[in-house]
């Protein structure tokens, strides 16, 4: 039932909510609401079909996935800094968007309704990791992921260290907390809120190339299938922290993981389905419980 | 607002409309179609004589969504949830559709509906103003679960058994909203029109309407004014889901009178719905008027499809392209007058 497959598993399962909860979790830091990261992922993963289909190579379909990301994330930076819209009303709208948008370019670009997949289609290739390949337990767990999955795992520490070792972090997370702070300390607030977008984009566009060449081989309409609604849940969930973030990744990837497993002694997929959100109410309850009674406590010992 | 600020706002929307059709027949030349050919068939797609009652039919479900999401936003309430209050509401009714004969069972499968979203809701509401999670994450996050619950109802204990398909049995004749045509528009179209009529008097007339609309203004005036928060917002969110139960139980006592697991979904009705609210600040007749002309879009994009091959999906994109101009240019304006 547990075994080193199942791990394995899960660290391919959780590497798309990964990125896109990154993302989140950088546009949140900045004081931008981000709730475009589903739709992005999807421009993400046509983009990375498209690429690697025409081009015949693999990385040109990932670098061409994160370009379609970073482009497409332009509609939300542009409406919600220059134009001060809604974030809500863009998010949703680009999601919208994304669904039409690519339902209409496959069968624009590859003549079929609904999926596009072919034998010739190259995909991300397993990279085995020499030393630790030979790892009896590790090996089998760590090793054989795509390059984008060891990806991630780097973009976690790295976007750590930006946000709280360097000046350029500090300066982001004041833009979020306090904006007019920020601005008053001569800080560019729409300059920064353009650059997270845009990074973000970036994240969510690789997202979408590590789900449809690195998980599976192909595209489907609207294939994200609410992977980035959850990775707006994990941004919560992590507090819009980079490891916890990636706590909450790793805990949602394992949920899906084991309850593949479980759907083999009969419990229904959707009980695995749902198991995400309900983890995440019940983990804000207790977050929420627990913020309000140190609140509380504050208040009695400062009066 | 001033004469000159209303001119502008038609302005605004106008400059909006014409930058989405510009850009829409950049795209159908791009794809080889005549524009003016393919416009032509969305008009009399979604107005002529045939259409109209395509319009009409898609309309009930966003004009309702869209009014049930309007509820809360006009005290500033965003419910996300409206997916899983649709559904919900939707395999309630089909459950007790199934169970009680008879008219009462149509009238009891309706109540069912919209107990079923109300409650939902109210639970969502109560996670905010009991547990202190933000009532915007709650909403999400029971949709889901709302979701993959009526997915495995019905794939197993309500599943048609000489189907393979993951859909409900049919509903008796006598359990079903009496057609108006045969495209699945029912007298469900008349409760519609109530409730966004009821929606419209209570948000003018009532005490109720008028404590929504001023925590709509400045909640912490409204915490001032002697507006008891908690309250309101259970009070809304209560109303909110169970107008979507009840639009998830009009779609299902219509043809093809069962529940097909993802028909509620796809068709986006709640996204769009939340849309249309949005633009038109949750105001009763801006929502229904932003509901049916997106309703108009869409069944003018089914039949550009039959007309001149052009993928229906192209009017998806024009929906959403629109409402981020009108988004973006509403903003525009919001920040000027502020500057101002």
């Amino acid at each position: 039932m547990i075994d080193a497959a199942l791990f394995s598993s899960a660290l391919g399962a959780l590497t798309p909510i990964l990125l896109a909860a990154l993302a989140g979790a950088l546009c949140q830091r900045a004081g931008v609401f981000n709730i475009s990261l589903e739709g992005t992922m999807l421009v993400g993963c046509f983009a990375g079909v498209a690429g690697s289909w025409y081009s015949g190579s693999v990385w040109v379909g990932v670098l061409t996935a994160l370009l379609a990301g970073t482009a497409y994330s332009l509609i939300l930076a542009v409406g919600t800094v220059t134009f001060a819209g809604d974030a809500i009303v863009l998010g949703v709208a680009v999601n919208l968007l994304a669904v039409g948008l690519t339902s209409f370019l496959i069968q624009t670009v590859f003549g079929t309704r609904g999926s596009f997949s072919d034998p010739t289609l190259p995909g991300l290739d397993p990279v085995e990791i020499p030393l630790l390949r030979d790892v009896p337990f590790l090996g089998e767990v760590l090793s054989g992921h795509s390059a984008l999955v060891y990806v991630s795992w780097i973009a976690v520490p790295v976007l750590a260290l930006v946000l709280y070792r360097l000046p350029v972090g500090l300066r982001l997370r004041g833009v979020g907390e306090r904006p007019e702070a920020a601005a008053s300390l001569g800080v560019a607030v729409d300059r920064y809120r353009y650059g997270v977008i845009l990074a973000g984009g970036a994240l969510c566009g690789l997202a979408g190339a590590q789900l449809a060449l690195g998980n599976v081989t192909m595209f489907s309409e609207n294939m994200t299938a609410g992977r980035g609604w959850i990775a707006v849940v994990a941004v919560m969930l992590g507090r819009a922290l980079p490891w916890g973030v990636l706590a909450a990744s790793v805990l949602f990837g394992l949920a899906e993981a084991f309850g593949f497993r479980l759907q083999g002694i009969g419990l229904p997929q959707q009980a695995t389905d749902a198991a995400p959100y309900v983890v995440t109410l019940l983990a804000l309850f207790v977050f929420s419980a627990r913020l309000r009674s140190r609140r509380a406590t504050r208040r009695t010992t400062v009066t | 607002m001033n004469r000159l600020g209303r001119w502008r706002g038609a302005l605004t929307v106008g400059v909006a409309v014409a930058a989405a059709l510009v850009l829409g027949a950049i795209l159908l030349a791009a794809t080889g179609a005549n524009p003016l050919e393919a416009a032509g068939a969305i008009v009399t797609g979604a107005f002529g004589p045939d259409g109209i009652q395509d319009t009409l039919a898609y309309a009930v479900p966003v004009a309702g969504m869209a009014t049930a999401l309007a509820i809360p936003l006009r005290a500033g309430l965003v419910n996300l949830g409206g997916e899983g209050q649709l559904v919900l509401g939707a395999i309630s009714a089909v459950a007790v559709g199934l169970h009680v004969p008879g008219p009462l069972g149509l009238v009891a499968a309706l109540v069912a509906g919209m107990l079923a979203g109300g409650l939902y809701a109210a639970a969502a509401a109560l996670c905010e103003t009991r547990l202190g999670v933000p009532l915007l994450v709650t909403t999400l996050l029971l949709s889901y679960p709302a979701m993959s619950l009526a997915a495995y109802l019905v794939r197993f204990p309500m599943r048609d058994q000489g189907s393979s398909l993951p859909q409900s049995a049919q509903l008796p004749p006598d359990v079903r909203l009496p057609a108006l045509a045969g495209n699945g528009l029912t007298v469900g179209l008349f409760l519609i029109v109530a409730a966004v009529a009821v929606y419209a008097v209570v948000d003018a007339r009532t005490p109720a309407g008028f404590e929504a609309r001023v925590t709509g203004w400045g909640p912490r005036f409204a915490q001032y004014a002697g507006i008891d928060r908690p309250r309101t917002t259970l009070r809304l969110l209560a109303c909110s889901g169970g107008l979507a139960g009840l639009v998830g139980a009009i779609v299902v006592l219509g043809f093809p009178y069962r529940f097909i697991d993802g028909a509620l979904i796809t068709p986006q009705y709640t996204w769009i719905g939340l849309l249309a609210a949005l633009l038109a600040a949750a105001s009763p007749l801006g929502t229904l008027v932003a509901a049916l002309f997106f309703a108009a879009l869409t069944s003018g994009g089914f039949a550009m499809e039959r007309e001149t091959q052009v993928p229906r999906e192209l009017t998806a994109v024009l929906q959403a392209v629109l409402i981020i101009f009108l988004a973006a240019t509403t903003g525009l304006l919001r920040r000027r007058r502020s500057a101002a």
